[in-house]
C-alpha cells in the first residue's frame, strides 16, 4: 500500500475503534444499569475483606457465574432463581464489553500502526497534537487492558470507554490533522522515547485518576453511611482496595514520568535546543505535575493525609497533566518550544 | 521531606523526639533559644512541611509560564512591558520577569532542599543501625500479626527450624535466632526499599548541584552567521550572551568555525506545503586557533561538540545583498542585511542603513519576500518559505538615522527621530505607495536625485547557539540514580518473618507457627507467607488454608 493509502485506513481504523468503543460503552453502561436493582450476592459482601487481604484488588462485579447466588435471606427459591437470571444478564453484558474494548483496542493499535507508514518516510505516529491524543487514548485502552486480569478492573470498563469515546471523539472532530512528514527538529530518535515514555506515564495517570474518583465516590458513601446494598457502587470493591489500586498505577506512571520529563526531554532539549532546560511553559508544567504527584506519593506515606487528602493532591496532578496537555498549546501555542506539537 | 512508603517521620523513631507528644509543642515564648531552634528545625523538617513546600514550588513554577521571561526570550518581554505599564513596575519588583531568578522561587527550593537533608541525615544514621543490627525479637503472640498461619508436622523441631532457616535464607530474607526466644527464627527482608529512598533524595540534592553548576559557570549565547562568514568564541561577536552569575569571559573555549553552506527544503505538496523538511549547515571549525581545520554537518539534533562547548543550528533567514548610491553615485553600503523572519512563510522584516549616503543619510525599513505575493487585501506577502521569486519591498528614509551620538541602535530597527519618507508623488520612482518593489537585479532611483538602490541577490544567514553547561553529566547522572532509587523505594516490599516450632507434649507432634509482616503499604502478604507455610511443610504439601487462623485484616 502507498503512504496515501496508509493514512486513509487509519482514519478508517480509528473511525471503526471509536465506533466499537461507543458500544463497548454501551455494554458496560447496560451492566450497571442492571444490577441497579440487583441485591449484592451475599457472598461477595463476605468475601470482600479477606480478599482484599489475599490481592492486590478485590473481585466485583465480575460475578462468578458458576457459583450460584446465594439469595439466602430471602429464603425463596423461585427468588434466587430469578436473581440468579439476572446475575448472569449482567455478567454477559460485561463480558460483551470486555470483548468489544478489545477489539476496539486492536483496531487502535491497528490505527496508531497505518498512521505511522502512512507519512512518507514512514515515522513514529506521535508527530503532532492529532497523533498523541491517539498515541495516548491508546495508552489509557491499553493500561486497562494490561491491568485488567492482575487488579480486576473490569468494574472500571464503563469509566474507561466512556473516556476513550470522548477523548476520541475530540480527537477526531477538533484535532484532526491529515498526515505528513514530521518538523525538523523532530527528527530524532527521542521522539520515540521521550513520548512514548510520557504516553504510557499519562495512560497509567488517567486510569489512576479514574480509579481515584471512584474511590473518592465510594469512601464518601461508607462514612456517610449511604452505600446502598445495591448497584454499581456497591460492587466495586471496598473503598481501601481502590485506593490501592489507583496508588500502584500512580507508582507505576511516577518513575516513568520522570524518565519523560526529566530525562528523556532534557538530552533531547540539549541536542535540539542547545540547553538540557529552558524553562519552556511545557517543561515547567511538566515539572509541576512531577512535583504534584511527589507530593501524592508523600501525602500516601503519611498518617493522616493517607486516603482523601492524598487522593485529592493526585487529580489535582492529573488536572496539570491535562492542561499541559491541551492548555499550554492552545493557551501559549506560539510561546512554547513544543508549539509543533499544534 | 519524607520517603515514599514506609511510615514516615524520623523524629518519632530517631530518638530524642520520641518521648514528645504528637499535639503541637507549647507555644515558642516558653521555649529556651535552643529549644526555639529544635522547635523550627522540627517544624521544617517536618512532612506537612515538606508537601507545603513542594506545592508552593509547582505554584512558583506557574507564573514563569505565563509571564514572558527575560532569559527566555527578552523582545518578549519589552512587547508586553509595552502593552502593560502599568503592571509592569509591579511585576518587575516582584521579580515575575525572571522568575526562576527571583528571591522568592529560590526561597522555596532552598527551603525544600533544607527539609529534605534534615529528613535524609538522619535516616541514614538509622539505616545505618538497622542494617548493622539484628532482625527483631520474635513477638510472643504471633496469632495476632496481620499475617499467621499454625499447623503441625512430625518431624522434630529443630529439623522444621533447620529446613525454615533454609528456606527464609533462600528467599533472601536476613535470617537470626535470637537465642532469648527459644526455639524460633526471625527474618527480614526488603532493606533496599528505604535504601532507593535515600538514594531517591540524595539524588535530588545532586541534581540540584549539577543544575546549579550550569547556571553559575555555563553560558549561552547566539548569533547569526552569513553563510560564507565565520564566528570565533568570543564576547563581541555574539548577537546575545546570556552568562552564568559567576561565569568569567577567560573561560570562553577558543573554537572558531566558518559556515560554508546551507541547505534547506520544504515540503512543495501536500496538506503541510511550505513546512521545513530539513535543514542543515556544513561549517568548517577549529577547535583553538592553531588547530588542523574540521568539517561537521551541523543540524538540528546533531550538534557540535568542542572542548565542552556545544554548538547548535537553531535557525535560518534570508539576507538580502544591496548596494546603495548616494547622491553624488558614491556606494554607501553594499552587503548582506539580515532579515528577521516574522511567520512560517519567511516574510522577514529588516533594516538597511546607508549612515554614509551624503547629502543625507539613507535608511531603508521593510519586508523581504522569498516567493512574491500581493492581493489588494493582503498587501505584499510570502508565498512560499523557498526563494523562488524573491523581492524586497522597501520605504526610504532619507535624515540624519541617529547614529552619531553615541547611543547603541538595534541594527533591526531604523530611528525615525529624525528621518522622513518621500512623498509618495513621484510615482515614476517610487510607485503609487511610496514603497519600492525590487526583484533580483533591479535598481530603483530615490527621487530628490537622492540616491538609488540595487538588489544584487540573496544570501541565507543561520542563528548558532553557543553553549556550555558544566554539571549537565552530575544533573543526569542524578536523576538516573533517582529514578533507580524511587523504583526501589516503590516497588521493594519490606517484609519480616518469623517462625517458632514447638513440641507439642501431647501428641509429640511439633507446632509450627508462622507468621509474616508487610512494613510496606499494599503487595500480597498472604500470597507469600503461604508460600513461606508451603516450603516449611516440606515443599510438596498443600498450602493448607483450613488450618489458617483467620488473620486480622491486613493493614493498609
Amino acid at each position: 500500500m502507498s503512504p496515501a493509502q496508509f493514512a486513509a485506513f487509519s482514519d478508517n481504523a480509528v473511525m471503526f475503534a471509536s465506533v466499537v468503543y461507543v458500544l463497548a460503552f454501551l455494554a458496560h453502561l447496560a451492566e450497571w444499569v442492571f444490577v441497579r436493582t440487583l441485591p449484592l450476592p451475599a457472598q461477595a459482601t463476605v468475601a470482600s475483606p479477606a480478599l482484599v487481604g489475599a490481592g492486590g484488588g478485590t473481585r466485583a462485579g465480575a460475578v462468578d457465574p458458576a457459583s450460584p447466588v446465594d439469595a439466602g435471606d430471602t429464603g425463596d427459591p423461585g427468588e434466587g432463581d430469578r436473581l440468579e437470571a439476572r446475575e448472569l444478564r449482567v455478567e454477559r453484558f460485561g463480558r460483551i464489553g470486555l470483548s468489544l474494548t478489545i477489539l476496539g483496542c486492536l483496531l487502535h493499535a491497528l490505527g496508531l500502526v497505518t498512521r505511522g507508514l502512512g507519512s512518507d518516510p514512514a515515522r513514529v505516529p506521535w508527530g503532532n497534537m492529532y497523533e498523541f491524543t491517539l498515541a495516548g487514548t491508546f495508552g489509557v485502552s491499553l493500561m486497562y487492558l494490561v491491568l485488567l486480569k492482575r487488579y480486576q478492573l473490569r468494574w472500571m470498563g464503563v469509566l474507561v470507554t466512556g473516556f476513550l469515546v470522548v477523548v476520541l471523539m475530540v480527537d477526531q472532530l477538533l484535532l484532526y490533522q491529515d498526515a505528513g512528514p514530521l518538523v525538523p527538529a523532530l527528527h530524532s530518535y527521542w521522539l520515540a522515547i521521550h513520548v512514548l515514555a510520557a504516553v504510557i506515564a499519562s495512560g497509567a495517570f488517567a486510569v489512576g485518576a479514574l480509579t481515584l474518583v471512584l474511590f473518592l465516590v465510594k469512601n464518601r458513601a461508607e462514612q456517610r453511611g449511604t452505600l446502598r446494598p445495591r448497584g454499581y457502587l456497591a460492587r466495586l470493591p471496598e473503598a481501601v482496595a481502590l485506593e490501592r489500586v489507583a496508588y500502584r498505577l500512580h507508582a507505576f506512571g511516577f518513575p516513568i514520568w520522570t524518565f519523560a520529563a526529566l530525562v528523556a526531554g532534557p538530552i533531547w532539549a540539549e541536542y535540539a535546543w542547545g540547553s538540557y532546560w529552558n524553562w519552556d511553559p511545557k517543561e515547567v508544567w511538566a515539572f509541576i505535575t512531577w512535583v504534584i504527584y511527589a507530593a501524592y506519593l508523600h501525602a500516601r506515606a503519611t498518617a493522616g493525609w493517607r486516603g482523601k487528602a492524598a487522593s485529592v493532591i493526585a487529580l489535582v496532578g492529573f488536572a496539570t497533566l491535562l492542561f499541559n496537555f491541551v492548555g499550554i498549546n492552545y493557551f501559549f501555542g506560539a510561546g512554547s518550544m513544543h508549539s509543533y506539537a499544534h | 521531606m519524607s520517603d515514599v512508603g514506609t511510615p514516615p517521620r524520623v523524629e518519632t523513631e530517631a530518638g530524642g523526639a520520641s518521648s514528645q507528644p504528637p499535639a503541637p509543642p507549647p507555644a515558642p515564648s516558653a521555649l529556651s533559644p535552643v529549644e526555639l531552634g529544635r522547635w523550627a528545625w522540627r517544624q521544617l523538617t517536618s512532612m506537612r512541611t515538606a508537601l507545603v513546600l513542594l506545592f508552593l514550588l509547582a505554584l512558583a513554577a506557574v507564573p514563569g509560564s505565563v509571564i514572558p521571561q527575560r532569559n527566555i526570550d527578552a523582545a518578549k518581554v519589552i512587547d508586553w512591558q509595552q502593552a502593560h505599564p502599568a503592571l509592569t513596575p509591579v511585576y518587575d519588583k516582584l521579580g515575575l520577569f525572571d522568575v526562576y531568578g527571583s528571591v522568592w522561587f529560590a526561597a522555596v527550593y532552598i527551603l525544600l532542599m533544607v527539609s529534605l537533608v534534615g529528613c535524609v541525615v538522619p535516616r541514614l544514621r538509622l539505616y545505618w543501625r538497622a542494617l548493622r543490627s539484628r532482625p527483631p525479637r520474635v513477638p510472643r503472640h504471633l496469632g495476632r500479626l496481620p499475617q499467621s498461619r499454625r499447623f503441625e508436622l512430625d518431624e522434630d523441631p529443630e529439623a522444621v527450624l533447620a529446613r525454615a532457616t533454609a528456606v527464609l535464607r533462600r528467599r533472601r530474607y536476613r535470617v537470626s535466632r535470637p537465642p532469648e526466644d527459644g526455639p524460633a527464627v526471625s527474618a527480614e527482608k526488603g532493606y533496599l526499599r528505604e535504601a532507593g529512598n535515600l538514594l531517591f533524595h540524595t539524588s535530588v540534592l545532586v541534581v540540584l548541584v549539577g543544575f546549579a553548576a550550569g547556571q553559575l559557570f555555563g553560558y549561552k549565547g547566539g548569533v547569526i552567521t552569513i553563510v560564507g562568514q565565520g564566528f570565533s568564541n568570543s564576547l563581541s561577536q555574539y548577537d546575545d550572551f546570556d552568562p552564568g552569575t559567576l561565569f568569567n569571559p577567560d573561560d570562553l573555549s577558543p573554537v572558531s568555525f566558518t559556515v560554508d553552506r546551507f541547505h534547506v527544503t520544504f515540503l512543495t505538496s501536500g496538506p503541510e506545503m511550505g513546512q521545513p523538511e530539513s535543514f542543515d549547515a556544513d561549517i568548517t571549525y577549529r577547535p583553538n586557533p592553531g588547530a588542523p581545520p574540521h568539517r561537521h554537518d551541523l543540524r538540528v539534533n546533531h550538534p557540535l561538540q568542542v572542548n565542552g562547548t556545544s554548538v547548535f543550528l537553531i535557525g535560518h533567514g534570508y539576507a538580502p545583498v544591496v548596494t546603495v548610491r548616494d547622491g553624488h553615485g558614491r556606494v554607501a553600503y553594499r552587503g548582506p542585511a539580515v532579515f528577521l523572519p516574522q511567520d512560517s512563510s519567511f516574510k522577514s522584516f529588516g533594516v538597511i542603513k546607508a549612515p554614509d549616503a551624503s547629502p543625507q543619510q539613507l535608511g531603508f525599513e521593510g519586508l523581504f519576500l522569498p516567493t512574491y505575493g500581493f492581493t489588494m487585501a493582503r498587501g505584499p506577502f510570502s508565498q512560499f518559505p523557498d526563494e523562488l521569486d524573491p523581492v524586497l519591498s522597501l520605504v526610504p528614509y532619507h535624515g540624519n538615522l541617529g547614529l552619531d551620538d553615541g547611543r547603541p541602535q538595534s541594527v533591526y530597527s531604523l530611528d525615525k527621530a529624525h528621518l522622513r519618507t518621500y512623498k509618495s508623488s513621484d510615482p515614476a520612482e517610487l510607485g503609487p505607495v511610496k514603497r519600492i518593489k525590487l526583484s533580483v537585479g533591479q535598481t530603483v532611483r530615490l527621487p530628490q536625485g537622492d540616491g538609488s538602490i540595487r538588489f544584487d541577490g540573496v544570501k541565507r544567514w543561520v542563528k548558532i547557539q553557543v553553549s556550555h553547561s558544566p554539571g549537565k553529566d552530575i544533573a543526569l547522572g542524578g536523576v538516573l540514580a533517582g529514578i533507580l532509587g524511587l523504583m526501589l523505594s516503590l516497588f521493594v516490599r519490606p517484609r519480616r518473618a518469623w517462625v517458632r516450632v514447638t513440641r507439642e507434649d501431647g501428641s509429640g507432634r511439633t507446632l509450627v507457627e508462622l507468621a509474616g509482616l508487610d512494613r510496606s503499604s499494599g503487595g500480597d502478604l498472604a500470597g507469600e507467607v503461604d508460600e513461606l507455610e508451603r516450603l516449611v511443610r516440606g515443599g510438596s504439601g498443600q498450602a493448607g488454608r483450613q488450618q489458617t487462623s483467620e488473620a486480622p485484616k491486613e493493614s493498609t
